[in-house]
């Protein structure tokens, strides 16, 4: 085992999780946040350098191999730190946003009693994190698929005396798991197929032999397609695509910084990492690339519009990270994998940056998350407000095409672009979509920023709660009409600035890089690049920035002039469908949740106890009573009685051993 | 080290040595007069005293062991009556399992030191199983090996009979009925194997090895094959347990005492993997290539059936049992694949699994030495009165659950790994079993450990105490060592488990 600067990248925040987790009772809270924040900052030091380099520099793609973690008569996997460009934005992605909500969650759970625990498990997701985004095998790669996983279970379930938290927790993870099915089958059929799981080999293998078929039963289907088919569908629960969405707005039971490190900027992220890093076999898999388009177009669409209707100010962010997703994934079928990579980039900025403000006014509304019965907060929350309408504006992607705009403007308009320009299936519909999501996407996120900070505060009349607990900072509400709010300590805004620098300037900075001149040496083979062209029409350039003024224009309509429209609106049967998700909760709750109990119960009460024991054993009542009654008998306590009955078996042995015996030698 | 021992007969010592202890105790028990707690205590420590031993007699033969040398290693032969010999010997199958019993037996110990009811008795019969489930990994005659797996159904049957819960004269009953049907027909069979051999003038017709030498070079015709294959499935198919003959398993598990339960799930499930692996594949290899596909079928039935009843379960052991039976479904897939990851993966499955179902009902084991109940809905919000013990039950319920990082994970990509290559079907309903599990793992541990504490009685419950923490310790590094860097597993393993594809791939019809 060699020792780097990149291993320590990796590494150094698992011993962090490990030293803050066993150690909580002795070294006290101040230590364990102080060594995993400090652990975390040490990675964001040392991989800045190394995109640095990448984008700059002359900074050489390698692997530096640590051991060998399975190897079985090829199945091989060697754990490994690969950096290349793709895992080099991912590290300082990780480790920027993983600091910042380190650093930002110091003054978050200042009063929380296991703010131990939290630190290392935010630290052991970062490292679990940077395990799967420096794989050098597929392997690996799900070791921290897993792992972060896990993390997002036990940081969903961090109040664990909360009913709702500990559901949340287990729905996110048994999710996962219908993803992983597909993801681990792919794993296989690509070992079946390439004879071996390393990124590398299996690329050149999938390419040298692009029409390998593989037999499933009788149908015989293009290895490539089938393997980038399975592998995608793990991608559908980590990146909670349509249908395997449903677990990422219940995941906001967890604390709000780990939505925004977890649950928007990175974990989320790593099913489109994972598909731009096997972007080789997605290439070389038209139907499978379409598949991917088509349900991130679906994904975009659907999570904007239930995003219009929810009133908790943490789901509507939640199913704008849907959606975004829903953008990078058709991006990347399309074949735009640059594209999708640049607005995982920025997003990451701008996403956690609007989690972390969301934070910032739950925390200074004392837990009040729900934005019906917030208004007026801008006043008393100067910088938050501030810090949020930045983030704001960098997702809605507001920018002239030809001048410049925020960090959204650059990624998502290179998208939209991009589904224009490809003849790939689906490509035209996931324009459209990407289109109409834009439109979405302002306005729910204007009615977002106009609900919270704009208007006279309105309060909660259900006010039940912690009377007691808050007894010392209960405000009565200002006669000004703005809310009864404290602007959050400088360590909780200092995150939020540094984030909107990024959600302000990632696009302008970085685009050259991933998208424009330099980016055929930025890349430099990782993934499979094309030019792009440069001649669309003008309508298609100036499409995103005039669907997003008019998204603007409504919000502005319907919730600072109208305030009454919105309110009508909410009794109507659409608005209730999408209130409700369009009642995929319900579904799957009645299909799966209700289904496997009944069959279980099918299983265990007829299956087992009717059926097996009924013929089986408890079959023959008479005789099974007469042999309890000699057993029950027999086990009044001496040990030879029962050694009798293995006496007389080896009696019998031997009788039939002479007898056949002497048959048989003769 | 090899020098130090040469000669000894080393698999004897290890073998006996808990019999030897079982002696000491019943002479001391012939000099006691009326029974006191320190009489019982000393019981229980020269049991602990002799498995650790035991423990480390055995660490002394791995290391006489060649690693890396192919066949049966540390040999002895002493002939026997009937043409049988005393013969012991094991091959890197054999020794991974032998050393996973002498690791967890002196834990069985100590997790039973609440038993208060004839100590002696149960403590002697514990040595007497210890001494008999290294014999079947040790035996390398295939009578002496039957002796062994046979009488391991005696002390096991009179531990549920006399220590256990309820209704353990059902449950006695049932396992013992099961196991005994099975072994009957398996007996029938090893006579014939014998005999033929035998008239076939192989030398030492009931060496397991003579025995693999004949069948390679064609000794049981297919038609033959068929038979023995299925009397010996018979058996191992009931002890594994395997679907449809799984249902005495969770009553087993219900009315076992912990320490009982623990030997049953890591242990005694285990001589069916091993008997498969060890007789079927490479003595009936065309039967077992013609059956195959039953195989495998039952292998996903049993994962799927079982994890769909183990979610609806309200008891934790009988939870865990049929996650147990769940996870052996892999381990039969594994093995019939045929192939080295197949293989590979089903040893290794058996080892986690002695290692976290072991834990898991040491687990259950803590909390109903205080409650004295396994009911789930009794419990809840154990993480706020018992938060070590939370914790380690987390660690072990994510092994379960088969999340890479913990043992459970390696064994289980491995087998769909190898089954993939057979059959993808098969591959692709085995892995629903992992969206299973997550889900009654998890719930279960939601159940118990989480929420708020609503039942009064839990109230004072009180977290690990010393030999709690002792006996968890070494299960907790197990799990991790070999979840993290389990190619040190996997590197001794793979001489046997090549050796086993190889000629199974070489005699493929």
């Amino acid at each position: 085992m060699q020792f780097s600067p990149e291993v320590l990248i990796v590494l150094g925040p698992l011993f962090a999780a490990a030293f803050a987790g066993l150690l909580q009772r002795y070294i006290g809270d101040k230590v364990a946040m102080g060594v995993t924040t400090a652990s975390i900052g040490l990675s964001l030091i040392l991989s800045w350098p190394i995109f640095i380099g990448f984008v700059w520099g002359d900074e050489q793609a390698r692997v530096i191999e640590l051991f060998r973690f399975i190897d079985v008569a090829g199945f091989t996997s060697i754990w490994s730190v690969r950096i290349d460009t793709m895992s080099a934005i991912m590290l300082v992605v990780v480790n920027t946003v993983s600091f910042l909500v380190h650093v930002y969650s110091i003054g978050y759970m200042a009063e929380d009693p296991h703010r131990a625990r939290f630190f290392s498990y935010l630290s052991f997701f970062t490292f679990s994190m940077l395990a799967l985004v420096t794989a050098n095998d597929f392997l690996q790669l799900f070791f921290g698929w897993e792992g972060v996983g896990v993390a997002s279970y036990l940081l969903i379930g961090f109040w664990f005396q909360k009913r709702s938290a500990n559901d949340a927790a287990i729905k996110a993870f048994v999710t996962n798991r219908v993803g992983d099915f597909g993801f681990a089958l792919g794993i296989m059929a690509a070992f079946f197929c390439y004879g071996s799981i390393q990124f590398d080999e299996v690329f050149h293998a999938a390419a040298a032999n692009p029409e390998l078929m593989l037999g499933v039963g009788e149908v015989q289907f293009r290895a490539v397609e089938v393997i980038a088919f399975l592998l995608f569908i793990g991608a559908m629960g980590k990146s909670a695509q349509f249908f395997l969405h449903v677990w990422l707005p219940d995941a906001m039971e967890g604390p709000t910084p780990v939505s925004a490190l977890i649950h928007a900027a990175t974990m989320v992220t790593a099913g489109v990492f994972m598909v731009c890093r096997a972007g080789e076999l997605y290439h070389l898999a038209p139907l499978a690339s379409g598949f991917v388009t088509i349900i991130g177009a679906v994904t975009a669409l659907f999570a904007a519009t239930v995003g219009l209707a929810q009133n908790d100010i943490k789901r509507v962010i939640a199913y704008s990270t849907c959606s975004q997703l829903g953008y990078m994934f058709f991006a990347a079928g399309v074949g735009a994998y640059n594209a999708a990579m640049f607005h995982l980039f920025t997003h990451a900025f701008f996403k956690a940056l609007l989690f972390l403000g969301a934070g910032s006014v739950i925390h200074g509304m004392h837990h009040e998350q729900d934005m019906r019965y917030m208004g007026g907060v801008r006043k008393p929350m100067p910088i938050t407000w501030a810090m949020m309408t930045i983030g704001t504006v960098a997702l809605i992607g507001l920018g002239i095409p030809g001048i410049g705009g925020f960090a959204g403007f650059y990624s998502k308009d290179a998208i939209i672009e991009a589904a224009y320009a490809s003849d790939g299936i689906g490509a035209q519909f996931a324009f459209w979509c990407g289109v109409t999501a834009a439109l979405l996407t302002s306005f729910y996120s204007w009615r977002l920023a106009f609900m919270t900070f704009e208007g006279k505060f309105r309060p909660n009349p259900h006010a039940h709660h912690d009377e007691h607990a808050h007894d010392e900072h209960h405000h009565v509400a200002p006669t000004d009409g703005s809310a009864p709010a404290h602007e959050s300590p400088w360590i909780m805004l200092a995150p939020l600035i540094v984030l909107a620098i990024g959600a302000i300037f990632a696009g302008m900075v970085f685009y050259p890089y991933f998208m424009g001149e330099h980016a055929a040496g930025f890349w430099d083979h990782v993934i499979p690049f094309h030019e792009g062209h440069h001649d669309f029409p003008t309508w298609v350039l100036w499409a995103p920035l005039i669907v997003t003024l008019t998204g603007f224009l409504f919000a502005v309509i319907f919730y600072l002039w109208k305030p009454a429209a919105p309110k009508a609106m909410a009794k109507g049967p659409v608005w209730a469908f999408l209130y409700n998700k369009w009642y995929f909760d319900e579904l799957y709750d009645f299909v799966f949740v209700k289904g496997a109990r009944a069959i279980g119960d099918l299983f265990w009460k007829v299956g087992d106890k009717k059926i097996i024991d009924g013929l089986g054993p408890d079959g023959v009542a008479a005789t099974s009573r007469f042999v309890s009654r000699n057993v029950r008998k027999a086990q009044t306590g001496f040990v030879y009685h029962y050694s009798f009955i293995m006496l007389i078996a080896a009696v019998a042995f031997g009788a039939y051993a002479i007898f056949v015996g002497i048959g048989g030698g003769r | 080290m090899n020098e130090m021992f040469a000669g000894w007969p080393l698999l004897s010592i290890v073998t006996f040595m808990p019999t030897a202890g079982a002696l000491l105790i019943l002479l001391a028990r012939m000099s006691q007069r009326g029974d006191n707690a320190g009489y019982d205590n000393g019981v229980k420590l020269l049991a602990l005293i002799v498995t650790i031993a035991t423990f480390f007699m055995s660490l002394f033969a791995f290391a006489a062991f060649q690693w890396d040398a192919p066949g049966f290693q540390l040999q002895e032969d002493i002939p026997w009556a009937f043409g049988a010999s005393y013969a012991m010997g094991v091959d890197q199958l054999a020794m991974s399992l032998l050393l996973l019993t002498t690791f967890l037996t002196p834990l069985c110990i100590l997790a039973s030191w609440s038993i208060e009811k004839q100590v002696s008795s149960y403590m002697v019969l514990f040595l007497l199983l210890e001494t008999l489930m290294i014999g079947v990994f040790c035996a390398q005659d295939i009578v002496l090996f039957y002796l062994f797996f046979e009488g391991g159904l005696i002390p096991m049957f009179i531990l549920i009979g006399v220590w256990g819960g309820e209704r353990r004269v059902y449950a006695a009953f049932k396992f013992f009925l099961y196991t005994l049907l099975g072994s009957l027909l398996m007996l029938v069979a090893i006579v014939a194997m014998i005999v033929m051999a035998r008239a076939a003038g192989i030398e030492n017709p009931s060496n397991i090895q003579g025995l693999t030498e004949f069948a390679a070079q064609g000794g049981f015709s297919p038609d033959i094959q068929i038979w023995l294959w299925l009397a010996f499935f018979a058996s191992f198919a009931v002890k594994m347990p395997m679907w449809p003959v799984h249902t005495w398993l969770p009553d087993a598990h219900v009315e076992a005492p912990t320490a009982a339960s623990v030997v049953l799930a890591a242990i005694l499930l285990k001589m069916g993997g091993y008997g498969f692996l060890r007789f079927s594949l490479p003595m009936f290899p065309d039967a077992s290539h013609f059956f195959t596909p039953l195989v495998f079928v039952l292998s996903v039935i049993a994962i799927v059936y079982a994890s769909l009843v183990a979610f609806r379960q309200l008891d934790m052991k009988k939870l865990i049992a049929y996650s147990s039976v769940a996870h052996m479904g892999f381990v039969t897939m594994g093995i019939f694949a045929g192939n080295e990851q197949g293989i590979q993966g089903a040893i290794f499955q058996m080892l986690s699994h002695g290692i976290i179902s072991g834990a898991l009902f040491l687990c259950v084991g803590v909390v109903y030495d205080r409650m004295h109940t396994r009911e789930i809905a009794f419990y809840g919000g154990l993480v706020h009165r018992m938060p070590v013990y939370a914790a380690i039950f987390l660690l072990f319920t994510m092994g379960n659950v088969g999340l890479p990082g913990t043992s459970g994970f390696p064994g289980e990509i491995l087998t769909m790994v190898g089954a993939f290559q057979v059959n993808a079907w098969v591959a692709a309903g085995a892995a629903l079993g992992v969206i299973f599990s997550a889900a009654y793992a998890l719930t279960l541990y939601r159940k118990v450990a989480f929420g708020v504490i609503e039942n009064p009685k839990l109230d004072g419950i009180a977290d690990l105490d010393a030999r709690e923490w002792i006996t968890f310790i070494p299960l907790i590094i197990a799990t991790l060592v070999m979840g993290l860097a389990p190619s040190y597993v996997l590197d001794f393993t793979s001489i046997s488990a090549e050796a086993i594809a190889n000629a199974y791939a070489g005699a493929a019809p």
